[in-house]
């Protein structure tokens, strides 16, 4: 029975989820209030339509928690290949918006495949890991892996919708947590940070500083691992070179000039600069505060575009200031780390699986989104989950997030 | 380590966004003030400035309408060659300035209005309004200007003009745009008559767009309509005043000696102040500023400084009277001259022999009055101690120094003082006596008033020892107060038996004297005439010209209603041109009407612009003919 199981279910959480869709709500109503039309009920509105939404999502959320939690499990192939079409029908029956063919317009709404997809991969990828069969350590298992996750991510960057796509790195964490080499993360990290590294101070001290690095490592090691080293350097080096190449050739002006105004290297408050300086201006302009609710100068004027999607936490810094903005990033970090926690005390390897991939994605969405806005990465467009307005993006998450508050507490009846 | 590097990250992350909010938020203040910048915006809101009324109540200065045809050059689609030469007749200008403007605009701001045309009046703005549909982005923006209901004054009211950069600079209240008073009336009461103007605060949006009020309106202010005044002056002796002073140049003020209120204050050449409002504006206004022979800005009555002449001996009389050093009936003989030691005797001349004190001033005798200036002078055991005590006997009048009148531009005159002659004689290496300033006694020399002190004295005699400071303002509108210090009564030096003998002398300039041919049925004038000699530089050699021409005199001799100066340049003697211009003006005041009409004709009739040529002709040229 639903209401005898309720008790089972990790309140904590579902507090956090309400608490977010809610302040979401608040700030979306703020960022496209209009004192032109107020009346409430106009389904025109921005924050009508947000509130509908919501609604509909506590329907989902009864419908997930209803299913027995062994259908996730069992279905999970099904949903990914049902999610891998969607998002392949998108190049014979998808609609255009902005540059991007991602949604799929049925009668006056528009559906994004691309956020469901993450839900199905997530299943997939357990689903797969947790086979007794599986061993990540060899290369064969590895690579089904990673195609497991990068082919709808391939999908999605053909859409084009790059930014959407890179949240698919994030499923790699949960790899490594079952077993995967740790050498794939070093090796990520490596490759990110000698890009940006390329990018602010060019090649040729990028070269410098890693042979001086691996100078000193294979002068305080032993001599047989001379060759290895080398191979790195001239890797590392030969990269470096390539990211410049690619930079200046492959790249178009507006990627380039989104890494150049975060390096700082290009000054730009007017054209592709215009949306990261104005999202400063008003996060800045809350101080310790904020302007209070509606009171936002820079919100009314809509100075920041995209405000109630993938700006939104703009109007959060603006109108509830540093203490308003920490609370809501705190909020996300005890969402992350509760996650984390439930997933390591889990019975079944799936659901470990599941909850960390949860976790994962959240993370990267929030630091992205939050980095974004806040000028410290360059411009992605992908939302802050539970926060931005649209339908597609709050239903994705809310389904992500309640299969795993439903695998929980089905691990939770077996103890 | 694989369980916990994963929330390790998330830890290390959340503390590096926790410091950038930080950063932005709290270290960082340069967001709240861009913020201010681009998305409030303070429009004002500007009140009605205060109308002007005379004394009798009658309306001077109110407020008009005037039209601006502004363009918001986003907004224009481009013309037709045919609508376009239609639109520039429209506007009466040509196309290439069309062009011109337009292209300046566009330069200033796409979207926020520039100035195409201003100041169309009522009657081109029916014109204009009925057409402006058909040319996209233009329209019409009506400001206020003033409306003068007279064609006198303009040196009273002043003006009003656009405000620059140092005033600005100088107070905060006003913006690049705003009208301030500039000259007499407008800019003494300024902010009595300007009110105080309205502030919105609008919310702006990316685009520059207004898109309602900033915080419901709490910064907002609500204008205050500027208050209306009145004015001393009466308008139709001022106007009549500027009628008689048509074609001569100097000054006329008149004013009421009970109260010191300014009943008429011309300065001539003049202009009417309704050329200084509308489109013709800057190009009459450049055209009076340039005019340095004739000098219509130049307000003779308050900046003008003259050597007052024999009007001068009335003070020389009093303080003689007060030091002891004469009475009244004392009779001095004068021998056609007054030797004082200089290289030639100080002339006179011919009268009767001997004479008391109201026969010297009724016979205007040099020798009478340069006697007690010396006796008073040298009453005191050093010429410095009887120059300073005579100045400041003087400085009881409102001599030498600022009056304290409410108008703004104003000169001190000189009443010389030891130190000045110390100087000017290299005081102790040469030595000075008072036989060395003795053309002081008859208003020549080193003395020099404004004609406004020349009234002030004169007022203070008709009052035997008073007066009110000079003022133009009789009520601030819905307050009645005016300022403390033109409510004050200040007391010459002088003890009030002394003013008789004077006012009698006076009386008799008029009756018997040099001032016989101003006499007026039934007004008992009591004058004093004045022939102020006076020099201008050729090509760097001092030149005399044609005498001034001065009057002084009040009415009637009890109870004066009207006390007057009058200067007219180079006019030669006194009651020439003075004496009967004064006389008018007082018959016009106390009358009503003029019963002199052949005096009226004429001063109307004559014209010194002749001898006003004479310096500037280049030939040697004969004065005082």
């Amino acid at each position: 029975m639903l209401i005898a199981k309720g008790s089972k279910y990790d309140w904590p959480t579902i507090f956090i989820y309400i608490m977010l869709v809610t302040a979401g709500w608040v700030n979306i109503y703020s960022a496209s209030f209009n004192e032109a039309s107020l009346s409430f009920f106009d389904v025109k509105q921005v924050y009508t339509k947000q509130l509908m939404f919501i609604c509909l999502s506590a329907l989902l959320i009864v419908f997930i928690l209803a299913i027995e939690s062994k259908f996730y499990e069992r279905f999970s192939s099904v949903i990914y290949l049902v999610a891998l079409f969607s998002l392949l029908g998108l190049f014979f029956f998808g609609k255009n918006i902005n540059g991007a063919t991602s949604w799929y317009a049925i009668g006056g709404f528009t559906i994004q495949p691309s956020e469901f997809a993450k839900v199905a991969t997530a299943l997939a990828l357990a689903k797969y890991v947790s086979d007794i069969q599986i061993d990540l350590t060899t290369y064969q298992d590895q690579l089904k892996s990673l195609i497991i996750i990068f082919l709808p991510a391939i999908f999605i960057i053909l859409q084009p919708d790059p930014g959407s796509a890179l949240v698919y790195l994030a499923l790699i964490f949960p790899l490594y947590r079952e077993g995967l080499h740790g050498m794939y993360l070093s090796f990520g990290f490596i490759v990110a940070a000698l890009f940006v590294a390329t990018l602010a101070f060019g090649t040729i001290w990028i070269s410098l500083i890693v042979l001086l690095i691996i100078g000193i490592l294979v002068f305080k090691t032993k001599k047989k691992s001379i060759v290895k080293y080398g191979v790195l350097a001239v890797a590392c080096i030969g990269f470096s070179i390539s990211v410049n190449f690619i930079f200046e050739n492959v790249l178009e002006q507006r990627h380039r000039d989104r890494f150049n105004i975060v390096l700082g290297k290009q000054v730009d408050t007017k054209s592709i600069g215009y949306n990261t300086n104005q999202s400063e201006i008003a996060i800045g302009s809350g101080g310790w505060t904020g302007k209070g609710w509606l009171q936002g100068t820079q919100t009314k004027g809509k100075f920041v575009p995209e405000q109630d999607t993938d700006y939104i936490f703009s109007t959060v810094g603006e109108e509830w200031g540093f203490i308003g903005s920490m609370g809501v990033v705190l909020l996300f970090l005890t969402l992350i780390i509760r996650l984390l926690i439930l997933s390591e005390r889990q019975k079944s390897q799936f659901s470990r699986i599941y909850g960390y991939s949860v976790a994962s994605i959240l993370f990267f969405h929030f630091f992205i989104n939050i980095g974004m806005v806040s000028g410290l990465l360059p411009t992605i467009g992908i939302p802050l989950p539970f926060f931005s307005y649209g339908g597609s993006g709050l239903w994705g998450f809310t389904i992500l997030l309640f299969i795993f508050i439903r695998l929980d507490a089905s691990n939770y009846i077996n103890h | 380590m694989r369980k916990y590097l994963f929330f390790l990250l998330v830890v290390f992350t959340g503390l590096i966004i926790s410091a950038r909010l930080f950063y932005l938020q709290v270290l960082d203040t340069s967001s709240q003030i861009s913020s201010q910048n681009n998305a409030v915006k303070k429009v004002f809101d500007y009140p009605q400035r205060g109308f002007i009324f005379d004394r009798n109540g009658e309306l001077l200065v109110s407020n008009q309408p005037s039209y601006d045809v502004m363009v918001i050059p986003k907004n224009v689609d481009s013309l037709t060659p045919d609508l376009k030469s239609e639109f520039c007749e429209l506007l009466k200008i040509t196309e290439e300035k069309y062009d011109k403007i337009l292209k300046k605009a566009i330069i200033y701001s796409p979207r926020l209005p520039s100035v195409v045309v201003s100041q169309f009046t009522k009657d081109e703005y029916a014109f204009l309004s009925e057409k402006m549909w058909k040319y996209k982005g233009f329209y019409i923006q009506k400001r206020s200007l003033r409306e003068y209901q007279v064609s006198n004054a303009a040196n009273v009211f002043g003006y009003i003009a656009e405000v620059n950069k140092t005033i600005i600079d100088k107070n905060p209240y006003y913006q690049m745009g705003d009208l301030i008073g500039k000259a007499g009336v407008e800019m003494e009461y300024e902010e009595i008559l300007r009110g105080k103007k309205g502030v919105k605060h609008l919310q702006m949006d990316r685009f520059n767009r207004e898109i309602g009020s900033y915080q419901e309106g709490v910064f907002d202010t609500v204008p205050i309509n500027g208050k209306d005044i009145t004015l001393t002056i009466d308008s139709r002796l001022q106007e009549y005043g500027e009628k008689l002073l048509i074609n001569k140049r100097g000054g006329i003020v008149a004013l009421e000696p009970s109260t010191g209120e300014i009943l008429a204050l011309v300065s001539a050449p003049n202009y009417d102040p309704k050329i200084l409002v509308g489109r013709e504006r800057s190009k009459n206004f450049t055209k009076l500023w340039y005019d340095t022979i004739s000098r219509p800005l130049f307000d003779r009555v308050l900046q003008g400084e003259y050597p007052p002449g024999s009007p001068f001996k009335t003070l020389t009389a009093l303080i003689g009277m007060q030091e002891g050093v004469v009475q009244k009936n004392e009779k001095l003989i004068c021998q056609g001259s007054y030797n004082y030691g200089g290289k030639k005797k100080l002339g006179c001349h011919l009268h009767k022999t001997p004479l008391n004190l109201s026969e010297g001033l009724a016979n205007s005798c040099n020798t009478y009055f340069c006697k007690i200036y010396k006796r008073t002078i040298e009453k005191f055991s050093s010429p410095q101690e009887g120059i300073d005590n005579w100045r400041y006997h003087l400085a009881s009048f409102g001599l030498g120094n600022y009056i304290g009148y409410d108008l703004p531009p104003g000169k001190k005159g000189l009443i010389p003082s030891s130190d000045f002659y110390n100087r000017w004689y290299q005081y102790p290496k040469y030595k000075w006596y008072a036989s060395a300033t003795i053309s002081n006694a008859i208003g020549q020399g080193e003395v020099i008033l404004t004609p406004m002190q020349m009234v002030n004295f004169t007022a203070a005699i008709a009052n035997r020892g008073w007066y009110y400071k000079p003022h133009i303002i009789k009520k601030i509108n819905s307050v009645d107060t005016i300022p403390s210090k033109y409510t004050n009564r200040y007391n010459t030096t002088i003890e009030k038996q002394y003013f008789e003998p004077v006012i009698e002398g006076m009386f008799e300039v008029y009756n018997e004297g040099t001032a016989k041919n101003i006499q007026i049925p039934g007004v008992e004038i009591c004058g004093k005439t004045g022939t102020a000699e006076n020099y201008t530089k050729i090509d760097g050699k001092r030149v005399q010209l044609t005498d001034h021409s001065i009057f002084v005199a009040f009415a009637p001799k009890e109870n004066p209603k009207i006390a007057i100066a009058v200067i007219i340049e180079n006019g030669y003697w006194g009651s020439r041109w003075a004496g009967r211009i004064a006389g008018l003006m007082i018959e016009k005041y106390l009358k009503g009407e003029i019963t002199r009409t052949d005096m009226e004709n004429f001063v109307l009739n004559g014209s010194l612009l002749e001898e006003y040529k004479k310096p500037y002709s280049g030939k040697p040229f004969k004065i005082n003919y």
